[in-house]
């Protein structure tokens, strides 16, 4: 328990000194998730809501895949990417392995069927109140799903977040395919990992009350806005 | 801003009706509607033309609605036709059509971006958007909540909105299913005013309505439907005078129709 608490107090005193090694592992933490969930909305949004309104054979059996997709595991993916990746892999000539990009398109894959289902969610109930709104004014395919992922774009943050969540706190993925390369790829989950494993516990203290506190801020900006939006009628 | 909605935005001249073009006459060829294996509409025909204001009524259940959503597209048949101009409805001529219904559904934007909405999705060029948006808001007497997120006017603010964003379609014909059912006279009225501006612009008129005073307000021809047939069509005058059918005459006189 004494080293616990001692362990508490340098994480604190690391934080406060602004280490620069410290703050490149957070800024690459950054960088890689709000990147990875930024491509991730942009597969996932189009791609949920086209499920939401889209009518076509197989679209129970395409939402059940992307459903049973939330819960990939992150080695699986990790694994998937490498050998893709690898210079024996299909893409092994763009050479991303053990590169920040890497890490980003494991996370994006991840990331992509969360924001995928929940945006199906989302926009179908939106799709209930609106359809025959949009479909007597003669609203096309592309036209409603652009009205509807707006008009639903404060419930979608809260799908972002989901997203973000994930990232944020991924380790098994990004480990494979990033190596957590001290100054290249090493980002606050893996160094986290690897400083438990040395028993430098105070540097992996330090790094997860900085991570926890990160999803509080962002989720309570996301709720913020949220919130202003639904008092004010647009959520 | 198009002719046709500049004559309805200006009341002194909304007196000169407008042409009428290719969805004259809207007819319905013994049409059918079938839901569940039970028959909702059985073999309706009926011819509109442009001009008239029609109003549709009936006690529930006799497929007022249904008839509106059938002209609309929202829903097909299961059986006969619907003609626009002779040829069989379709997507392109169903845009002279615009629907307004019950409960107004507005989006979760402000008055002015729901209408200009409407304008992107009517096709209308981006340049000629705000002038349009000011004239419907003024036809609407909407000006002072532009800005406002819609979804926190009152029902008849909502349902003013509802309709001037259904001209902004610069319909031929418009359709209301009960546009007024839960508004107070004020808000009632100001509604049956954008009707009657409508209307004297040259907008067809098929008006769902239960309320007897409203449709003797506004009707010139009343269609009435019974059990998903159409028992009657008639001038306003005849019909509220001497009603031909059995089944108008019990509505009329306020029995119940069973």
């Amino acid at each position: 328990m004494q080293d616990f608490g001692a362990a508490f107090g340098q994480a604190f005193a690391l934080i406060l000194s602004g280490d620069a090694d410290l703050l490149e592992i957070i800024g690459l933490s950054l960088r890689v998730t709000f990147s990875a969930v930024a491509l991730a909305c942009l597969v996932g949004l189009p791609l949920g809501a086209a499920l939401a309104v889209g009518r076509f054979p197989g679209r129970m059996a395409a939402v059940t895949v992307v459903n049973a997709l939330m819960g990939l595991p992150p080695v699986v993916v990790g694994l998937g990417v490498y050998l893709m990746l690898s210079s024996a892999g299909p893409l092994g000539v763009l050479q991303l392995l053990y590169t920040p990009s890497a890490m980003i398109i494991a996370q994006a894959i991840l990331v992509a069927p969360i924001i995928t289902a929940l945006t199906r969610q989302v926009v179908e109930d939106l799709h209930g109140e609106y359809d025959e709104l949009l479909r007597a004014m003669g609203a096309r395919r592309l036209a409603t799903i652009a009205t509807l992922l707006w008009d639903a774009r404060y419930s979608l943050m809260t799908t972002a977040l989901a997203g973000l969540g994930r990232a944020l706190g991924e380790v098994g993925a990004i480990i494979i395919v990033g190596g957590n390369i001290n100054h290249v790829t090493r980002v606050m989950t893996t160094t986290i990992a690897l400083e438990t494993s040395k028993g430098n516990l105070s540097l992996a203290l330090g790094l997860g009350i900085i991570l926890v506190g990160l999803a509080l801020l962002v989720n309570g900006l996301v709720m913020g806005l949220r919130s202003s939006a639904a008092r004010l009628a647009y959520a | 801003m198009h002719d046709g909605l500049q004559r309805q935005a200006v009341p002194q001249a909304a007196a000169a009706p407008r042409a009428a073009t290719g969805i004259w006459p809207l007819e319905l060829h013994d049409v059918s509607f079938a839901a569940g294996g039970k028959a909702l509409t059985d073999r309706l025909s009926l011819r509109l033309r442009p001009g008239t204001r029609t109003v549709v009524m009936g006690p529930n259940g006799a497929g007022k609605s249904l008839l509106l959503r059938l002209i609309a597209g929202l829903i097909q048949p299961t059986g006969g036709t619907i003609t626009l101009g002779g040829r069989p409805a379709d997507a392109a001529a169903r845009r002279r059509i615009a629907l307004v219904f019950q409960r107004p559904v507005v989006l979760r934007r402000s008055v002015a971006a729901n209408l200009r909405h409407a304008l992107a999705v009517y096709g209308v060029p981006r340049g000629e958007r705000a002038r349009r948006i000011d004239a419907l808001l003024a036809l609407g007497q909407l000006e002072a909540l532009a800005g406002r997120p819609a979804r926190v006017l009152s029902g008849g603010e909502q349902q003013r909105l509802s309709l001037v964003r259904a001209l902004a379609a610069e319909p031929e014909l418009l359709l209301l299913d009960e546009p007024t059912a839960s508004l107070d006279p004020q808000a009632t009225a100001a509604i049956e005013a954008l009707i009657g501006q409508a209307a004297a612009a040259g907008v067809k008129i098929v008006l769902v309505t239960h309320d007897r005073g409203q449709a003797q307000r506004l009707a010139d021809e009343v269609l009435f439907l019974h059990r998903g047939a159409l028992a009657e069509h008639s001038s306003a005058d005849a019909f509220f005078n001497k009603p031909s059918s059995a089944a108008a005459q019990a509505y009329l006189e306020g029995r119940l129709l069973l």
